[in-house]
């Protein structure tokens, strides 16, 4: 089997997601076993069930463990939490909307109503991401 | 567009594209299935946090629904598991000919993993 010949690859937006939607794939999968990791030895092992572990690794706020037998949440909420957080949304938005991107372009033609729906994603993308952040320094 | 894209849903149905393909509709919509999740929970815990809002605690009765919650670990699982798979075969080329065989190797890891957390998932919730 003989593989394709590729032009070298132009530094623009879709080369440029390309390789942040991997990267970011990576962090987020290493974040969540970061939270698995940090979570089961801040006693995670008996203080929380698997289905809130789960949601904690999924995204690591104190919110998602108030459901359990943690005693004190000085481990669960403070500053550290709140960068990973912050990294995780920033992460997840970017990798999400471009997602979405994507599957906007690829079921619509090129014109008006892409344009507006990329602006739309475009807007979203923005929005959840400050709104996100100011959740996490509020809460 | 470089190709046509006049395929009709039968006909696509019809393809036999096999695990790959399956893995890419399961991709697709898991990630849009954790796009409205995460959008809709950030608006919620908002709307909750900073204005007390019974908009935000009606959204959180959407999703703290058992139905709506395995459906989320399942996306969020497949998502990242089958994620994984598609860098390490960007990152060696070379195991794109075991493709098929990747494929049938995540639901290895998948399926453990889902029917664990949904199955205690399902005991919490009927034990109320």
């Amino acid at each position: 089997m003989r593989s394709r010949v590729m032009p070298k690859p132009r530094w623009n937006l879709e080369y440029l997601m390309w390789i942040f939607t991997r990267i970011s794939g990576l962090t987020l999968i290493l974040l969540a076993v970061l939270g698995i990791g940090l979570g089961l030895i801040m006693g995670a092992r008996t203080q929380l069930d698997l289905g809130t572990l789960m949601r904690w690794a999924f995204f690591p706020n104190s919110n998602h463990v108030l459901d359990s037998e943690i005693p004190d949440l000085y481990l669960w909420a403070n500053g550290f939490w709140q960068v990973i957080q912050i990294l995780a949304v920033f992460f997840a938005a970017t990798h999400g909307f471009n997602g979405l991107r994507t599957v906007v372009e690829d079921y619509s033609r090129p014109g008006f109503w892409q344009a507006s729906l990329r602006f739309l994603v475009f807007l979203l993308w923005i929005f959840s991401s400050l709104v996100g952040i100011y959740v996490i320094l509020g809460s | 567009m470089a190709l046509s894209r006049k395929v009709g849903l039968i006909a696509g149905a019809k393809y036999k594209g096999g695990g790959p393909m399956l893995a890419w509709v399961l991709h697709r919509i898991s990630g849009l299935g954790i796009i409205i999740f995460v959008t809709l929970h950030v608006l919620a815990s908002f709307l909750t946090q900073q204005m007390g809002s019974d908009l935000g605690i009606f959204i959180n009765i959407i999703y703290e629904s058992i139905y709506f919650q395995l459906f989320i670990v399942f996306c969020a699982i497949f998502h990242g598991v089958n994620g994984f798979r598609i860098i390490l075969l960007d990152i060696w080329p070379r195991l794109i000919r075991y493709q098929k065989e990747s494929t049938w190797l995540e639901w290895f890891v998948i399926l453990p993993l889902y029917i664990l957390t949904a199955y205690i998932m399902i005991r919490r919730f009927l034990a109320g």
